[in-house]
């Protein structure tokens, strides 16, 4: 039975290893960062297009094309610009002197990205194991309800309550992503699907207790919830005036203790192991179906934190719009992390960015364009071979688009 | 037709998988390829099938130079290949699948609407079949066909398409030794008619008995011709580079007491097909007992369901006293089962996992490789440099993945890991399955020395000679059932006949 591959005989030594993993990080990185520009860049097109000024120059265009690129540049200047003033840095409120002007647009940015990095972490944990977990949204929300029904119900003492409120988040992300773990585990039903569906449970069960009184804060009427106690909130990193939270402390946190989880123990080595090859792995007696219960309970509890980060920090009360599209960008950022912990918590923090800058460029370009954007973003890295064809890159090493292909099938 | 091919050579990024090759076969000669895996035979035959373009070289059709851009070319200027999977539709029947590709229509628009010409095509294959004595069912499906029958049909494709030259890579490696009998009859009568054939192989014996000409490759170069005549150690260390003992050097077993008991056991599929059918055999400690046969006769089940793998429908198993019958893997191994499945890509190893992480895949999570929580990367490392020190892995890294090893190194890593703890019971499947000689010679030698440690081992395998050279007691396989146990020592051909399912006394298929 030969091979076509060639096999490596001491005449032919592999390249040396540390060398190979270095250009392999390398290479990694820079696909990603040229999904990224490539998705500006054609965000920018796009950008242009949807700009009325550019559209009506571009009717004269061949008696004045200079206004036409004048005014396209002009509208995707402003309109990148008010993303950066947004995400990053604003001259114009910065030149108040305060805080706020100053460090506004990073703690926005920051408390965008706080609950995008814990679930970023959690589909991106799951992946490793080899599930995909589109779940997000579901557990998300019935974190934040258990949190939030914790925060407001009990009354306990400060720090104590907090605890208690976060744990509870915890304890319902972890059990709504359980159940699709163990449907899984049992069952044999696809984690995809099960996941879908209790989005779609946990979506209406909210809106049920948003019109339940004791849960729905008086005057009755309004799908809103009770606020959380003040003894149960997270609190702000940067005072009063900027929403950034503690949250962001926990979401860090949990981005560590994945990593060491991933890297350092031996549970992280069983769920990498059924990740990459179920097979090898039950051949080496490890429980495949315990993994998959384990990997969804500690999934589900990050979407719960990121619940947590919401209900407890960004947005003290329930509302139906609690999980505001984080389960679902938070696959996005894990892919755009590929599923690794550091490179989460960098995609979460972009795609915060996004979010904090999303506001201000609606003066400039349709809201929607923010979104364009990182849906190509998305797509660029989900297939990298465009990427690679487009700025020649040779192929090495498998792509994300393939592992998430993989997960599919598990 | 002379087929020549001249100065090919075949890179792929650094490595040379084919350095300025020359070969020329003969009309009407059986032109053998030797050499171990990797040496790069399928390479040389993918280029010649068009399937590759080479770096440097060429083709010659009577001493005409031609390119083949793909296997379409290679097959219209008279090219056939029977590759080692075969390229069947298995629920075609067999007329069907010869005519595939090329299939005859009539109609108003035949290239679009065209009406099957079923008749025509019968008749095609049946004249066919019986012009080169390939005795065939014309209306059987593929599928209910056996492997060395399915095997004649991808002849029967080639020379329906006028093939002159036959490439027949590795074609006995899934044969039974009845089916490999009759393949080489096959390929003298084919011989004899006038069509050269190329015949990969590394198994000696059969290049022996049926080849003209031999060329060895070795490392992508032409290490030298040989005679027929040759002796099989004589060319076996002309593929390896370095002499090569063959057989297996062992002392006759000390069998201490029963360490596995299987007993009536009964096994079914997922669609509840019996599979494995009151299995009983007893393995005492150091001997090697071999389930031999040819695949697919359940020896894969019972040996699964001995690790835990498979659920045992009927019939006990117990292992070292103990009642394993519906222990977990994890518990199995434990009590010092080691295990090397015959699959070992997709059983083995994780492929992506460093050579460091797979030789501890089952002991990650005892001591010393981890702690309560956390695994011990200090020990993990130390024991995979001293594991691949002693199996000497060729890997420039424990880093590097299990996926950059060759074929025969990841079985290395598999061995390494399973033989790195105690055991009272080693279950080997396939142990030596695509490995080249070299690597096999060690194998042997490191299930040999399993065996005088006392320990008892299971020994799967489809080779005969493997079975004979490494078994102290040999099952026979048949059908689910064990249909002959025989001492080591009795003679291939007895052996041959119980896997082909022929019992001494009845003379019969059994089933």
């Amino acid at each position: 039975m030969s091979t076509t591959a060639p096999v490596a005989t001491p005449e032919t030594p592999a390249p040396a290893p540390a060398k190979r993993h270095r250009s392999q990080a390398w290479d990694t990185a820079l696909v990603t960062l040229l999904s990224f520009v490539t998705a500006l860049v054609i965000g920018a097109i796009l950008i242009a297009i949807a700009d009325r000024q550019t559209r009506d120059s571009f009717q004269y265009f061949g008696h004045y094309p200079g206004d036409t690129f004048r005014f396209a540049w002009s509208a995707i200047w402003h309109t990148y610009q008010a993303l950066f003033y947004g995400a990053v840095y604003n001259p114009n409120t910065a030149s108040h002197g305060t805080l706020v002007g100053y460090l506004g647009p990073i703690s926005e940015t920051l408390t965008n990205a706080t609950p995008l990095i814990a679930g970023g972490l959690a589909v991106g944990v799951a992946f490793r194991a080899g599930l995909f977990n589109i779940g997000g949204q579901g557990q998300i929300i019935i974190g934040a309800v258990f949190a939030g029904f914790v925060g407001f119900h009990w009354h306990l003492p400060a720090g104590i309550h907090l605890v208690a409120a976060v744990v509870a988040g915890l304890i319902g992300g972890a059990l709504w992503g359980g159940l699709a773990g163990l449907l899984k585990a049992r069952t044999g039903a696809h984690e995809v699907i099960t996941t879908i569906m209790l989005n779609y449970v946990a979506i209406n069960l909210l809106g049920y207790l948003l019109s339940v009184r004791g849960f729905q804060a008086p005057p009755y009427g309004q799908a809103i919830a009770n606020p959380v106690d003040s003894n149960a909130q997270l609190p702000l990193l940067l005072g009063d005036s900027m929403r950034v939270h503690a949250g962001l402390l926990l979401s860090i946190a949990a981005a560590v203790v994945v990593w060491w989880l991933l890297t350092y123990s031996r549970l992280g080595f069983r769920l990498r192991a059924v990740g990459a090859n179920p097979a090898a792995a039950r051949t080496a007696g490890m429980s495949v179906e315990n993994s998959y219960v384990v990997v969804m309970l500690i999934s589900g509890a990050l979407c719960g934190l990121a619940g947590v980060s919401q209900v407890l920090g960004t947005n003290p009360a329930i509302t139906g719009d609690i999980d505001s599209g984080i389960g679902f960008d938070a696959i996005t950022v894990a892919l755009l992390g590929r599923a690794n912990p550091v490179g989460t918590v960098f995609a979460g923090l972009l795609f915060g960015g996004l979010r904090a800058g999303s506001p201000l460029m609606q003066a400039y370009a349709p809201n929607e364009l923010v979104q364009v954007i990182q849906a190509l973003i998305v797509l660029f890295i989900a297939a990298p071979a465009v990427i690679r064809a487009i700025f020649r890159l040779k192929t090495s090493g498998t792509s994300v688009g393939a592992d998430l292909a993989k997960g599919w099938n598990g | 037709m002379k087929l020549e091919l001249r100065g090919i050579t075949k890179r792929f990024g650094s490595l040379t998988a084919n350095d300025h090759i020359d070969l020329v076969v003969e009309p009407g000669e059986i032109h053998a390829l030797l050499g171990e895996n990797g040496a790069g035979k399928s390479t040389l035959m993918n280029v010649l099938y068009g399937l590759y373009q080479p770096d440097e070289g060429e083709i010659l059709i009577d001493d005409v130079p031609v390119t083949f851009a793909g296997p379409g070319d290679a097959m219209a200027a008279g090219i056939g290949m029977v590759h080692q999977h075969f390229m069947l539709i298995p629920v075609f029947t067999v007329a069907e699948n010869i005519e595939l590709g090329h299939e005859r229509v009539h109609g108003i628009l035949p290239r679009i609407i065209g009406r099957l010409d079923r008749r025509r095509a019968r008749r095609e294959v049946q004249e066919i079949s019986e012009r080169y004595g390939l005795a065939v069912p014309v209306d059987a499906l593929v599928q209910d066909l056996p492997v060395g029958v399915q095997q004649r049909v991808e002849i029967l494709k080639a020379l329906v398409r006028d093939a002159k030259v036959l490439i027949l890579d590795e074609p006995t490696a899934v044969l039974t030794p009845q089916e490999t009998d009759d393949l080489m009859k096959i390929m003298v009568a084919l011989k004899e008619s006038g069509t050269a054939i190329v015949f990969i192989t590394h198994k000696l014996r059969e290049v022996r008995a049926v080849a003209d000409k031999i060329t060895v490759i070795r490392r992508g170069k032409v290490v030298g011709t040989a005679s027929p005549d040759s002796t099989p150690a004589e060319l076996a260390s002309l593929m390896v580079g370095r002499p090569v003992k063959l057989n297996v050097d062992k002392e006759p077993a000390q069998p201490g007491g029963a360490v596995v008991e299987v007993e009536g056991v009964r096994i079914l599929d997922d669609g509840g097909a019996v599979t494995v059918d009151d299995v009983s055999f007893t393995v005492r400690g150091g001997e090697i007992y071999a389930l031999a046969g040819v695949q697919g006769n359940g020896q894969t089940e019972i040996t699964e369901a001995l690790v835990g793998l498979e659920s045992v429908d009927a019939g006990r198993i117990s292992v070292a006293g103990a009642d394993v019958t519906r222990m977990s893997t994890d518990h199995i191994l434990g009590l010092g089962v080691g295990y090397v499945p015959e699959d070992r890509l997709h059983d083995g190893l994780v492929s992506s996992f460093s050579v460091a992480e797979n030789m501890v895949l089952d002991l990650y999570d005892q001591a010393p490789f981890s702690g309560r929580l956390n695994l011990d990367l200090k020990h993990i490392a130390a024991h995979a440099e001293q594991k691949v020190e002693e199996f000497d892995v060729r890997t420039s890294s424990i880093g590097h993945a299990a996926s950059t090893l060759s074929g025969g190194n990841q079985q290395k890593v598999v061995l390494a890991r399973e033989m790195s703890r105690p055991l009272k019971l080693l279950i080997v499947a396939q142990p030596t399955r695509g490995l080249d000689v070299g690597s096999m010679e060690f194998v042997h030698k490191r299930i040999v020395a399993e065996r005088d440690n006392g320990a008892a081992v299971i020994l799967v395998s489809s080779e005969l000679d493997e079975v004979l050279g490494l078994a102290d007691r040999i099952g026979v396989m048949y059908r689910g059932k064990i249909i002959g146990e025989v001492p080591a020592g009795t003679d291939a051909e007895e052996i041959g006949m119980l896997m082909a399912g022929q019992t001494a006394e009845n003379g019969e298929t059994a089933s």
